[in-house]
């Protein structure tokens, strides 16, 4: 992980201006509750996270094996094997799921962004007051329980939900060759799925979008109307190119956990083509084989490296150009 | 002259109707008298009277208010500390890995961290035989690993913006670091840490998935309870119970806005009668 970490911003740290400690009460006093400042914290790190996933890495190129523990490596170097990973490449089932995954991830990412981008254009043209509350109920829901947000919507795309029931007669008025019999089956569908993510992650989406447009030189799109420029042209040559940095960040927040996503498809999707992290539950709670689900999660992050490393180069941009 | 931006006003009341839909909806059905989650049969409030008599439910609340508690407390110490070495300590050794390791939490798919954590957990188990099983232990372990990060954000945000001549200034006055950090610094950031506490807090109680991998028989905590009944379908009494939740979460969360926000006011205000009463 070391590598997508931002830079940091300067070579020459600032020290201590103070002289060196000397005795153990001067160090007491000076340097050693900022060293316990970052040991703690980077100790808690590297053993409940680093650690972790040495340990997935370590069982993925391990063998299955019947007993405690359910995984054995060999004796010789050089230790591991392979053979998960190309057991991956062979099965339909993980591919298949990394594939599903992927296409409802980028789906999700595009509908949130058409639906983030005017809702967070709007709320950076609101005034004062309006745009504090606007703020405020774009956050509430992501503080309000997920699972539960998530629940909400099964309610209502359920067959025999007011929802379902009216979108059904909307569409059989005015578009009678769409509808067949009472209702829309919307529920465990991939549609739904969809819908869960994007309802799910938008504020991820909208937070960003905002912090963005809020910055923007409004002055830019009032020189570009004097000389003649349609409303539409100015949100095409000036607010869109400028607001890039946010579009990436909003993206990659949708994009990133929705590829890994597990409670949204268990409860809403189909149970005939899983998504990755669904397979990757299957396989250590039903089949209990470790080194393949080790495997598995191995393989997500590394399909999820290339968009992680995008997000933390805006951020490390964007970091420097505020810090200037 | 400027055109009233009807486009986007549009967009933002159907954004925020498919914000709040949903969960008007889920309050409304929640008082259905009728035992089919969808079909209205009159105003009743006898489901959330279930509620209080579901031990199940209950044991789970509090099993699940206990891991949440303990984990953002120890999350937003450790958030703050490291908070503090980002936003302070520019040079030390191994900064890039720690900066890393910090916002790596953020972005790592759920699925991942939890198999990382039971199989690290099982691990430990068999080499020095702690943790004793999975349970409350593992659960808060692995909720204050996810949730540090979040707190690190926000209080490493808040010291960015900060204002460090008052530190300096107690420095000069001859205040040790110590003092320093306890009689300026923290109370000064201290709106964010309780509002990196508060995240903490909610993510505990909502999280799924990393409790699923690292929970242990007999610790049903509420939203791992909640998962197993939605799976089965909607049902009153869910509706009940995810009200109340909702409600409660969401005027926590309101109330605590409106009171930061209103002594963060107050404090800028004694800031500028300060400046004023010195010229």
């Amino acid at each position: 992980m070391a590598a997508l970490a931002p830079a940091p911003t300067s070579a020459q740290g600032e020290e201590s201006h103070l002289p060196k400690a000397h005795t153990f009460r001067a160090w007491l006093d000076r340097e050693a509750w900022r060293q316990a400042i970052i040991a703690i914290p980077y100790l808690w790190l590297l053993f409940f996270f680093i650690a972790p996933f040495l340990i997935v890495l370590a069982i993925s190129i391990g063998t299955a094996q019947v007993g405690i523990p359910p995984v054995i490596w060999k004796d010789s170097f050089p230790f591991g094997t392979f053979d998960n990973y190309a057991f991956l490449t062979q099965d339909d089932i993980y591919w298949q799921g990394y594939l599903n995954s992927l296409k409802v991830a980028v789906i999700a990412t595009f509908f949130a962004l058409l639906i983030g981008y005017p809702m967070a254009l709007g709320i950076a043209r609101a005034s004062g007051t309006w745009r504090n509350v606007l703020l405020l109920l774009v956050i509430l829901p992501f503080w309000t329980s997920f699972l539960l947000r998530v629940y909400a919507w099964i309610g209502l795309l359920g067959n025999n939900s007011w929802f379902n029931k009216g979108l059904t007669w909307i569409l059989a008025t005015f578009f009678p060759f769409w509808v067949e019999g009472d209702h829309i089956q919307m529920m465990n569908t991939n549609f739904a799925v969809v819908l869960g993510i994007v309802y799910s992650y938008l504020p991820f989406m909208i937070l960003p979008l905002y912090a963005t447009l809020e910055k923007l030189d409004r002055t830019l799109d009032e020189a570009a109307m004097d000389l003649g420029s349609r409303p539409w042209q100015v949100f095409k040559d000036i607010t869109l190119p400028l607001s890039v940095p946010g579009i990436v960040a909003g993206a990659m927040l949708v994009f990133i956990p929705a590829t890994g996503e597990y409670v949204i498809p268990s409860l809403m999707g189909r149970g005939d083509s899983p998504m990755i992290g669904r397979v990757l539950a299957d396989e250590f709670f039903q089949n209990r084989d470790w080194p393949v689900a080790s495997s598995v999660a191995v393989a997500l992050l590394a399909i999820l490296v290339i968009p992680i490393m995008i997000y933390n180069f805006f951020q490390a941009r964007d970091a420097r150009a505020g810090a200037k | 002259m400027r055109r009233r931006p009807y486009f986007l006003i549009f967009v933002l009341i159907l954004g925020y109707a498919f914000f709040y839909v949903p969960i008007a909806s889920m309050i409304f059905y929640s008082f259905n008298k009728s035992r089919l989650a969808t079909v209205w049969g009159g105003f009743s409030t006898e489901w959330y009277g279930k509620l209080l008599t579901n031990q199940q439910v209950l044991d789970a609340a509090w099993l699940s208010l206990r891991i949440a508690f303990l984990s953002a407390t120890i999350a937003t110490i450790l958030g703050t500390m490291a908070g503090m070495a980002l936003a302070r300590f520019s040079r030390f050794r191994g900064r890039v890995l720690f900066s890393g390791l910090v916002s790596a939490p953020l972005v790592m798919p759920e699925v991942i961290t939890g198999i990382s954590l039971v199989l690290f957990f099982i691990g430990l188990e068999f080499l020095i035989g702690w943790p004793n099983g999975r349970g409350f232990t593992t659960i808060t372990l692995a909720h204050i690993t996810f949730s540090l990060s979040y707190v690190t954000v926000v209080v490493q945000s808040r010291l960015a913006s900060m204002d460090r001549s008052v530190e300096e200034a107690a420095m000069d006055l001859g205040s040790k670091p110590l003092r320093v950090l306890f009689d300026v610094t923290l109370p000064i950031i201290s709106p964010a840490i309780i509002a990196g506490w508060l995240l903490a807090f909610t993510l505990s109680l909502d999280d799924v998935v990393i409790t699923a991998f690292t929970n242990g028989p007999g610790t049903t905590t509420l939203p791992l309870y909640i998962f197993s009944k939605v799976r089965l379908g909607v049902t009153p009494d869910m509706n009940a119970l995810a009200t109340i939740i909702v409600l409660l979460v969401g005027t926590g969360v309101a109330l605590a806005g409106f009171l930061m926000y209103r002594a963060e006011k107050k404090r800028e205000r004694d800031v500028q009668m300060a400046i004023a009463a010195n010229k």
